[in-house]
């Protein structure tokens, strides 16, 4: 055990840092909280400029533009860019998800295709897995991909589907055999969302923005060479994504926790309570330690996985852990947000009372997805007890 | 960074777990909890024998000199065992304190006969305000005599000497000397016996300043988060067992979620104390700056999920874990203690907010 940065680490932090100190832009602030219809440009030029240093997926190989990072280096990337407040990258699904499974599962042809176009940020990427009657239950999907000669013939729905509106590709999860069971029938396909007979329309969530969209496919067309992995083998290509879903980039959310608490601690120490200060108060100091706290062990939590990834060489079920504790603590950091703040609390972005243009009412409405969005908890605890825990399969 | 185990300490954390497996099995633990010190000479002298009485100590002292790491897994595997006894008040609390506070000849005098396993102690902290707070000591030495009682005091019946902090130092009386009274307290940890212990005009020799002892009251907190952690790994481990075998409703009864969740909660709250466990046991080593918030972070989330763990193992046994035979209340029993020493998760989220928030909030004043 030596939680102290290697010579490696340190290197790779401070070249990384140098970069940043030249290259992050300084007017992203002015940007945040408006629609990403409106910043989508401003991203991709960042998204660029990571690329042409070098920085866009610092975890991928080094000879597919990657820089082979380690996961405490790409844990110390996201530090970083947290540290800095860099925006996101614009293709965050194709660099953080897709990408990586096209490494893993693609063809020579597809990689050539595709990898250079995620990186630059020319093509974005978009996920086409959960549907309206497959969400925890994924394997249950129904959208169909007939094969026709050369090409397959797509009918069905997507749902909860982030970057869908400006989605130039796809990986899209299609049933390609009904006779077979749940899991086994199943293809991953690489789709141009530009092909005629996909239709894409917005999702209003509960926030009032739309994140995600639902896709359509009637008859869409999709050339055979576009099958990602083996046909009939999507489930095994699908969980690899998912996989990744779980990895360094939670790295960052310790740091943008911390941030919060910080601010939340300010604000508690100009609000008025019982003849003091909010920040006096013990009830609301046993809180806010206690958030604190927690904070800190997510943070240790996520190390101690990446020790252990490191050892073993395989992202294992301990991701549940920190997709339950970090969805269910932020909830309560917002839930705190509201005790300190009372009424005004509840103040939208467009009122001018509004405490920090409205970010903590936003945060209490968004943050309530959190223990849904990328495995609910009960799904995250069924993982745990099955996978980690060995109790027999509960659903 | 390196946050997993390396290959010396695994094997010293294996080679404890197969210790504590063969000396000290349940049917050890419960017989020794029934006698009224909870101490077995013969285990002691082989927990001296493995070195673990000198774990943390100077080679100088007749100790192995491993560090804090090496501390709390042993201590992690004591408490998955359950050990009874005073190897906590003894190496762990007195033997800290002894070692920040005590001058070279006092430790040649005192820890080195801990370490040899030829000794034991104990500390005497708390009065009868019950206030882990060391500001909030009132017992003071007069000429070299103490007066007064001190509450709480774990394994005194067996202790050689007791160490006791007092307004205007750190004392050490020996067993047996004028003016010196011990009875039991009942108490609900079986396996730990605390006591009160009354002075009169005893004599007392002057170890150190009182302001010396923090440091090795972080180190026993953070080892009691270990061995809490240990507890919590036994706890999960025989409700994870019991829900494989039970049956109901013709399954069992860890295929229904409602049990399932809650060993997955089980699960998260051990590691997460785990962690949070190693994580203060490597910043107290290195003096890092960030090492008492790291106590009380550990032992603030520890001293809820030790009680919590325990909750859930005994209401996923059913009316098996609420029999005096199931050894899940014994776990239960220790749990609480262990909640309350060194104060409980509401004293150090206090403790916490003045290290981590009030100096925030004046430095936010300034800015």
């Amino acid at each position: 055990m030596d939680l102290n940065l290697t010579h490696e680490e340190v290197a790779f932090r401070d070249e990384f840092r140098a970069w940043l100190a030249v290259n992050v832009p300084t007017d992203w602030a002015a940007w945040r909280g408006k629609p990403l219809e409106e910043s989508f440009a401003y991203l991709r030029t960042w998204q660029r400029k990571l690329h042409e240093g070098g920085w866009a997926a610092v975890s991928w190989p080094k000879e597919y533009g990657g820089r082979s990072a380690s996961l405490m280096q790409q844990a110390i990337f996201w530090e970083e860019m947290a540290r800095v407040e860099a925006p996101p990258m614009a293709n965050a699904l194709g660099l953080g998800l897709i990408g990586p499974t096209i490494i893993a599962c693609g063809t020579d042809a597809q990689k050539k295709r595709f990898i250079p176009k995620i990186l630059s940020a020319e093509e974005i990427w978009c996920q086409g897995f959960s549907e309206p009657n497959a969400g925890s239950d994924l394997a249950s999907l129904q959208t169909e991909a007939r094969l026709d000669g050369d090409h397959y013939i797509v009918n069905g729905q997507k749902v909860w589907t982030s970057y869908g509106w400006v989605g130039d590709w796809c990986e899209l999860v299609v049933r390609t055999d009904r006779e077979a069971a749940k899991h086994k029938g199943l293809t991953v396909l690489l789709v141009d969302m530009k092909s005629p007979g996909v239709e894409v329309r917005p999702l209003r969530q509960m926030t009032g923005e739309s994140e995600f969209n639902e896709l359509f496919f009637r008859d869409v067309c999709v050339p055979a060479e576009n099958v990602l992995g083996k046909v009939n083998d999507g489930w095994n290509v699908a969980v690899s994504t998912l996989m990744y879903e779980r990895g360094s980039y939670g790295a960052r959310l310790h740091l943008i926790f911390k941030r919060n608490i910080s601010r939340l601690i300010e604000i508690a120490g100009s609000t008025p309570r019982n003849g003091g200060t909010a920040v006096e108060d013990p009830v609301i100091r046993q809180k806010l330690a206690q958030c604190l706290a927690e904070i800190e062990i997510m943070r240790l939590n996520q190390l101690r996985a990446f020790s252990r990834i490191t050892a073993t060489g395989v992202p294992g079920p301990e991701g549940s852990i920190q997709k339950i504790f970090w969805s269910e603590l932020n909830q309560r950091v917002q839930q705190l947000a509201q005790e300190i703040m009372g009424p005004y609390g509840q103040l939208l972005a467009a009122d001018a009372h509004a405490v920090d243009k409205g970010v903590w009412s936003y945060g209490y409405l968004r943050t309530r997805g959190n223990t849904i969005e990328a495995g609910t908890s009960e799904v995250q605890r069924n993982i745990i007890g099955h996978f980690v825990l060995g109790l027999p399969r509960s659903y | 960074m390196e946050f997993g185990l390396n290959e010396s300490q695994e094997i010293l954390r294996d080679s404890a777990r197969r210790f504590f497996a063969g000396e000290c099995p349940m049917s050890e633990v419960r017989r020794l909890m029934e006698t009224d010190t909870a101490y077995d000479v013969a285990l002691w002298s082989k927990l001296a024998e493995q070195g673990y009485t000198g774990i943390i100590f100077d080679e100088d002292h007749g100790g192995v000199g491993l560090g804090k790491v090496e501390l709390i897994l042993l201590m992690e595997e004591a408490g998955r065992a359950l050990l009874p006894g005073p190897f906590f008040s003894t190496v762990v609390l007195a033997g800290s304190l002894l070692n920040s506070v005590a001058t070279a000849d006092q430790k040649k005098k005192y820890l080195a006969p801990i370490c040899r396993g030829e000794a034991r102690a104990t500390v005497a902290i708390l009065e009868n305000k019950a206030s882990w707070d060391l500001n909030d000591i009132q017992m003071a030495a007069v000429g070299g005599k103490l007066s007064g009682e001190k509450l709480f005091v774990s394994d005194v019946a067996v202790a050689d000497w007791i160490l006791v902090l007092a307004r205007n130092g750190v004392f050490v009386v020996e067993k047996g000397s004028p003016g010196l009274t011990v009875s039991a307290m009942a108490s609900m940890d079986l396996t730990r016996k605390l006591y009160t212990v009354a002075f009169h005009n005893t004599p007392a020799e002057r170890l150190g300043d009182l302001a010396a002892a923090g440091s090795a009251i972080d180190i026993a907190t953070t080892a009691i988060v270990a061995e809490m952690v240990g507890g919590m790994q036994r706890t999960l481990d025989l409700s994870v067992e019991y829900a494989k075998t039970r049956k109901q409703f013709g399954k069992v009864i860890g295929s229904f979620q409602a049990v399932q969740h809650q060993c997955a909660d089980m699960y998260l709250e051990t590691e997460s104390s785990r962690s949070a466990a190693y994580y203060a046991a490597w910043a107290l080593q290195e003096n890092a700056a960030d090492a008492r918030a790291a106590v009380s972070i550990a032992k603030i989330y520890a001293s809820d999920a030790g009680r919590t763990v325990g909750n859930r193992g005994i209401q996923i046994h059913g009316g098996m874990g609420f029999t005096w035979e199931n050894d899940l209340h014994l776990y239960y029993r220790r749990a609480k203690a262990s909640e309350t020493a060194f104060g409980d998760a509401t004293f150090h989220r206090e403790r916490l907010a003045r290290l981590a928030i009030d100096t925030k909030s004046v430095a936010s004043q300034s800015a």
